[in-house]
């Protein structure tokens, strides 16, 4: 079922939201970017429509809405610890097609990744719905298309953004009510990008072998990559953390056990106890994340894990262009199989 | 006939005593470094119609035209008339016949460094700020010397000037988006001054320390540093070279925001006027200052400015540099 409304309308419609749902969206932080008199878009929690950034995309993935960046997970004291608490609403996402298949990636390495669930993600992740915001052009750095992203049917509603009006497709039923006496009713199905500019050949996994690991085309990124790490934290798909006790100033037996993202190429987290760095080198961390994302992931769960967001290219101070790598990855493997030949 | 000139009236429409007996020099100025392009077709045919063919690209980033007969005054004037137009009248400056060339030159040309435009560290747009005290305080028989800068990296030299201009950025954190990665950290205490510290995992500032580089905002993935959307500026004051003393400007004011700064300079014009050596043929500001102490000039600038809370004003100033005469003990 299909809905027309008004942006006027729209806000009627998340105003009746926001009573059972906290509803995020990328929205623009003024004068918040990296350099003076930038912006910053990111999710956050929206009021109107007019809030939501949708001509551009998003500096930063909505991951961080069901894998907070920091998060206490349990309070403890000499004697007993006690869980952390999340709100008690239900969440509503706004996000585009890449994502909504980045969030199936985290979904599987949460959620699907052993016996056991991770009940910090899940129990976030549980209250989550989906608006997916069409996306018919993509931008810069964009490759959905090369890794199948550019498409997806879950979602409760989608929504074609204009300058006043917002076009709807309702799936799911328990959004029927919000919509009744709202908008004239119409056919509307959203429409997806059938071709990036940027195109990505992915390797075929098979054909990935450990002398790989060592070839000389990862040599270049010891000298480019600074190690910042922007890369990993603008992705959607990346979700390593890493877990620490903070015990309280005032009362050192009581403290928190928290949470915060890691990242491959973040120094800090490279960093080994006993003093020693592994993947020191830079390059090496770049093969590692770029085999995690189209390798090894792929290996289990059977889809690469990268979903062509761009965002780790829009962000690379460096102009490391992670397209550009897997495209040589690809390129390596042909050149050294006809070379074998 | 012999040539009979009013050097006085000379100087002041911009153009120099030369070296050269009879050939002038034109000093055009670029307020912020910043003009358009085509401006520079002027310059050229200048250059080649009236003058010796170069152009001299001075330190305040002007242009000089050498080797102009002073007898093309005039019609020099009327060449470089759309230039002043646009770049200066256009920009609100009080000039009120372009066909006559630049109505003074004692305040030189205000210089910037390159700015948000292009920078990554800048924390402002120079060229704005130049233009905008260009239209304040031009045109100006007073020598005072104005550069802005974006930054402490301070590639415009602010610190050799009358009055600098340095961006700050009063950078916010947002703790929960800080993965405690130590890059801020780090950073600031390799680059600059070590304001930043971990504590319990998370990021720790010393106001009193933190310059307002903006450092920690380019160096954080996660975007959990930012700047104040308000603008905030750092202004050191009588730097100066010259055959006397040579220094550093020194710090006058600390996070005062634009008007501020403008106002103190304006206040710093009423100063000149009223303490300036008039026997002398021109006095720089600083040499004022060193007469009638820091304590008196700062009473004066600060004359009817209002600080925001941020703000901070040096007690004393030393302004230190080293004495010429001294070279006389050297070996
Ligand atoms: S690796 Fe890059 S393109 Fe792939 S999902 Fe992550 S940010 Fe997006
Ligand atoms: S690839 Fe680029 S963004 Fe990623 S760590 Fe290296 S320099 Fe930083
Ligand atoms: S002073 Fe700062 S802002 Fe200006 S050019 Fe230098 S580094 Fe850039
Ligand atoms: S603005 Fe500069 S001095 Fe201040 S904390 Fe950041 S890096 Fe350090
Ligand atoms: S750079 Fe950013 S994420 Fe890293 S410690 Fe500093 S504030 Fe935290």
């Amino acid at each position: 079922m299909g809905y027309r409304l008004s942006n006027e309308k729209f806000n009627k419609l998340l105003d009746g939201l926001k009573g059972e749902y906290k509803i995020y969206a990328p929205i623009r932080f003024p004068k918040r970017g990296r350099f003076s008199d930038t912006d910053l878009i990111r999710y956050g929690e929206i009021n109107k429509v007019e809030d939501v950034v949708w001509i551009e995309k998003s500096n930063y993935s909505p991951k961080e809405i069901v894998f907070p960046i920091t998060q206490t997970l349990f309070y403890f004291t000499e004697d007993e610890f006690k869980e952390s608490m999340v709100h008690n609403k239900k969440i509503l996402i706004f996000l585009r097609p890449c994502d909504i298949n980045g969030m199936r990636r985290l979904d599987t390495i949460f959620l699907n990744n052993g016996p056991i669930k991770d009940v910090y993600y899940e129990r976030l992740r549980e209250k989550v719905k989906f608006v997916m915001m069409e996306c018919k052009d993509g931008f810069e750095n964009c490759f959905c298309v090369s890794t199948n992203s550019n498409y997806t049917q879950d979602y409760s509603i989608a929504v074609r953004f204009t300058s006043n009006e917002v076009f709807c497709e309702l799936k799911d039923e328990s959004f029927q009510q919000f919509f009744s006496n709202l908008g004239t009713e119409m056919n509307f199905k959203p429409e997806y990008i059938e071709e990036n500019s940027v195109k990505v050949q992915l390797p075929e996994v098979d054909k990935i072998t450990t002398e790989f690991f060592n070839h000389d085309m990862w040599k270049e990124y010891s000298k480019r990559c600074i190690g910042c790490g922007r890369c990993n934290m603008a992705c959607i798909t990346c979700s390593c953390f890493t877990n620490s006790d903070i015990a309280y100033e005032e009362n050192p037996n009581a403290g928190e056990r928290r949470r915060v993202w890691a990242g491959c190429h973040i120094d800090k987290f490279t960093d080994m106890a006993g003093g020693h760095s592994f993947r020191q080198d830079y390059s090496s961390r770049m093969r590692f994340k770029t085999m995690h994302k189209i390798y090894d992931y792929k290996k289990r769960f059977g889809e690469h894990m990268c979903v062509g967001c761009g965002r780790c290219d829009d962000i690379c101070p460096e102009y490391i262009s992670f397209s550009n790598c897997i495209n040589k990855v690809s390129k390596t493997l042909k050149e050294d199989e006809s070379n074998a030949q | 006939m012999s040539m009979d000139l009013n050097v006085k009236a000379i100087k002041k429409n911009a153009f120099r005593i030369t070296k050269v007996r009879g050939k002038t020099a034109l000093r055009i100025r670029v307020p912020g470094g910043l003009i358009e392009a085509k401006h520079l077709q002027a310059v050229k045919e200048i250059a080649e119609q009236y003058g010796d063919g170069t152009v001299h690209i001075t330190i305040r980033q002007g242009f000089e035209i050498p080797g102009i007969p002073f007898e093309k005054m005039d019609e020099v004037n009327q060449k470089i008339a759309q230039m002043i137009k646009e770049v200066e009248i256009d920009n609100g400056v009080d000039i009120d016949n372009a066909k006559k060339g630049y109505p003074a030159s004692g305040t030189r040309n205000i210089s910037a460094c390159i700015g948000n435009e292009v920078c990554p560290f800048a924390n402002y747009n120079t060229a704005k700020l130049a233009q905008r005290i260009e239209r304040e305080v031009f045109p100006n028989d007073y020598h005072v010397k104005i550069a802005v800068t974006g930054c402490p990296n301070d590639c415009i030299k602010a610190h050799m000037q009358d009055f600098g201009i340095i961006g700050m950025a009063d950078t916010q954190y947002e703790r929960d988006r800080c993965v405690s990665c130590e890059a801020c950290v780090k950073n600031c205490s390799l680059r600059v001054t070590g304001a930043l510290i971990m504590h319990n995992g998370k990021v720790r500032k010393d106001e009193r320390r933190c310059v307002g580089c903006g450092e920690c905002v380019l160096t954080c993935p996660t975007a959990a540093w930012s700047r104040n959307p308000e603008k905030f500026y750092k202004l050191v004051i009588m730097g100066r070279t010259g055959k006397k003393n040579p220094r550093l400007a020194q710090p006058f004011l600390e996070w005062v925001d634009e008007e501020t700064i403008i106002k103190v300079i304006k206040n710093t014009y009423e100063y000149i006027d009223k303490y300036i050596d008039r026997s002398l043929p021109k006095e720089h500001v600083g040499y004022i200052v060193d007469r009638t102490g820091y304590q008196v000039f700062k009473e004066y600038a600060l004359k009817g400015v209002v600080l925001g809370p941020k703000a901070r004003v040096a007690e004393h100033i030393n302004f230190g540099g080293y004495l010429y005469e001294r070279d006389g003990f050297m070996k």
